[in-house]
């Protein structure tokens, strides 16, 4: 049976879950994720850089893998769940390990690349909570930053996998001050 | 914000149905998946379809079956390249189909993009991948809304470039796809699913067919190998594409057959009998691939119309397909 959705002029209604809550929102059924996010449900968390899938900055979790929320059309989301960046805290509120570890290690610098690189970081240690640096370069390889270099996000995934497996990690001074 | 152009979308859950939602939107209709070729396409106003079917929904186009040892692996064209990396079978049996897949793109639109639309994927061009402001400003070409080829002014035809990474694979390996419409199916060779003509009608696909299969090969004396250029090592297409595959004798020395395809340099994915011709009925020596390397390369013509020199692309034929040519040698002898 196919769904018929209503005429363009018309918005459409889904129902989702939305950051662990359920959430009901009304759209012009043209609209990507990404304007759904940002304009119909005010969560500017998410980012938009090229719009054409060329960056990654817009970049959220659809029932649990990372995709490109510029490329998916919101209404294709209903009955699914979504995570954006302002559903990344713990359960008590806090903030998760990645966000803990990318502000300790100084892995975000102007920030508008952070949001997407949490979440696809996120999926990353789901499934490999002891992921090598290779592993890490090569999930985060759709994501683009033009401030840090690359190095302190790596090194920063790695203290929050670190400290997710229990491990005392230390941040070494010379990461966050320099060499002395 | 560049917002998609309004149209209508459907989300049917049978091949019938999205066949007949084709039907009756006709020329207005389109079939998209990943969307990830699709909808930048639509940002930027080249491709502008009022009806778009999507296929997410059809669990029949999802399925990965069949057995590699004895009639060969069906993959379902809605099967997202992440799938498809990390498919079992896929990996052990079809490692180049894994590997073309893993070098497309990115993780996140790997995530996304799936192996039906990324051997329809429309052919790329510097003058024509641009929003509709920017090619209004040079008053369109040829393959949308203008008259003239900016990439060879004079030229009747589109030189657009065939930019998927798995086409020149399923081409060497000999891969089928089933092609599916309210007329009825057939199956063809990946080769027969595109045209020698142009950047434009670069498929032989009627507008109403669905492709809902590919289908692998079984396993047997053969190897493949792809070796892919682009500046980076992520998000770039490729600007030259080498897939190769060798049937050995049964000695798995001699070589009984060879298939050669450049990727990515022309129109169409090109295969070239006569490398091919130069390795078999002898081991695959030094000397036999530095024969067909040379061969291809004589006919390689890219034109001005990707990243990087034309003249620099083509330079890089010999060594890439040396290097494909070397992956295949028995593991032992390398
Ligand atoms: C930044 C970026 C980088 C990219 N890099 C690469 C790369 O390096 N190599 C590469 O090969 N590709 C690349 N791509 C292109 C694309 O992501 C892939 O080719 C992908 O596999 C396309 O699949 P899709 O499902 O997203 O296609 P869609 O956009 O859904 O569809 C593509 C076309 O095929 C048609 N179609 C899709 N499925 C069917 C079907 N079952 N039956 C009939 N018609 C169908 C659609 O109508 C459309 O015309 C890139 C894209 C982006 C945005
Ligand atoms: S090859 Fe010529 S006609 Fe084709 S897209 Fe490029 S400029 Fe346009
Ligand atoms: S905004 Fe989506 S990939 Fe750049
Ligand atoms: S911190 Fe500025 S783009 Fe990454």
């Amino acid at each position: 049976m196919a769904k018929k959705l209503k005429r363009k002029t018309q918005k459409v209604h889904i129902a989702f879950t939305l950051n662990g809550e359920p959430c009901e929102v009304a759209f012009a059924p043209h609209k990507t994720l990404l304007e759904v996010l940002r304009e119909d449900l005010n969560l500017t968390g998410t980012k938009h850089g090229c719009e054409l899938g060329e960056c990654g900055t817009c970049a959220v979790l659809v029932d649990r893998k990372p995709v490109l929320s510029c490329l998916v059309l919101g209404l294709t989301v209903e009955g699914r769940e979504v995570t954006t960046v302002e559903g990344m805290q713990l359960a008590d509120g806090s903030l998760h390990p990645l966000q803990t570890a990318f502000a300790d290690l100084g892995a975000a610098q102007c920030g508008y690349c952070t949001p997407g690189f949490l979440l696809t970081a996120k999926e990353l240690l789901e499934k490999n909570s002891k992921p090598t640096r290779d592993d890490i370069k090569e999930a985060l390889s759709g994501n683009l930053c033009r401030c840090t270099g690359y190095i302190k996000i790596y090194e920063a995934v790695e203290l929050a996998a670190a400290r997710m497996r229990g491990e005392a990690a230390e941040v070494p001074e010379e990461v966050v001050l320099g060499l002395k | 914000m560049m917002r998609l152009p309004k149209f209508e979308y459907f989300a049917p859950t049978t091949i019938s149905t999205a066949v007949k939602l084709m039907g009756g939107a006709g020329m207005d209709g389109q079939f998209v998946a990943g969307g990830t070729d699709l909808y930048p396409n639509m940002k930027r106003r080249q491709q502008t379809p009022r009806v778009v079917i999507g296929l997410e929904g059809i669990a029949a186009l999802k399925r990965i079956s069949g057995d590699p040892l004895s009639a060969g692996l069906t993959i379902g064209a809605a099967v997202t390249l992440t799938e498809l990396i990390e498919n079992r079978k896929v990996r052990k049996y079809y490692p180049v189909v894994a590997e073309a897949a893993r070098l497309i793109s990115t993780p996140l639109l790997q995530n996304m993009g799936t192996i039906g639309g990324n051997l329809l994927l429309d052919t790329r061009c510097n003058y024509y991948d641009q929003n509709y402001e920017w090619r209004r400003g040079i008053h369109f070409c040829l393959k949308k809304d203008g008259d003239t080829c900016w990439v060879a002014p004079g030229s009747k035809i589109c030189w657009a470039v065939q930019s998927s990474d798995e086409v020149p694979v399923m081409i060497a390996l000999g891969a089928g796809v089933k092609l599916v419409s309210a007329k009825g199916e057939r199956t063809i060779p990946v080769a027969e699913l595109y045209t020698e003509f142009d950047g434009i009608r670069y498929h032989t696909k009627e507008h109403g067919e669905l492709l809902t299969e590919i289908i692998l090969p079984p396993t047997g004396h053969w190897r493949a190998s792809y070796r892919k250029l682009r500046r980076r090592g992520s998000f770039d297409f490729p600007v030259l594409g080498v897939a190769a595959c060798v049937w050995f004798e049964a000695d798995d020395e001699t070589v009984r057959e060879a298939r050669l395809v450049l990727g990515a340099i022309a129109p169409h994915a090109m295969r070239v009998p006569e490398a091919e011709g130069m390795l078999v009925g002898r081991p695959l020596d030094d000397a036999s691939i530095h024969a067909a390397a040379t061969a291809a390369h004589a006919i390689a013509k890219p034109l001005d119309n990707t990243d990087f020199l034309m003249y620099w692309r083509k330079e890089m034929v010999r060594p890439f397909v040396e290097a494909a040519l070397k992956d295949l040698r028995h593991p032992r002898k390398s």
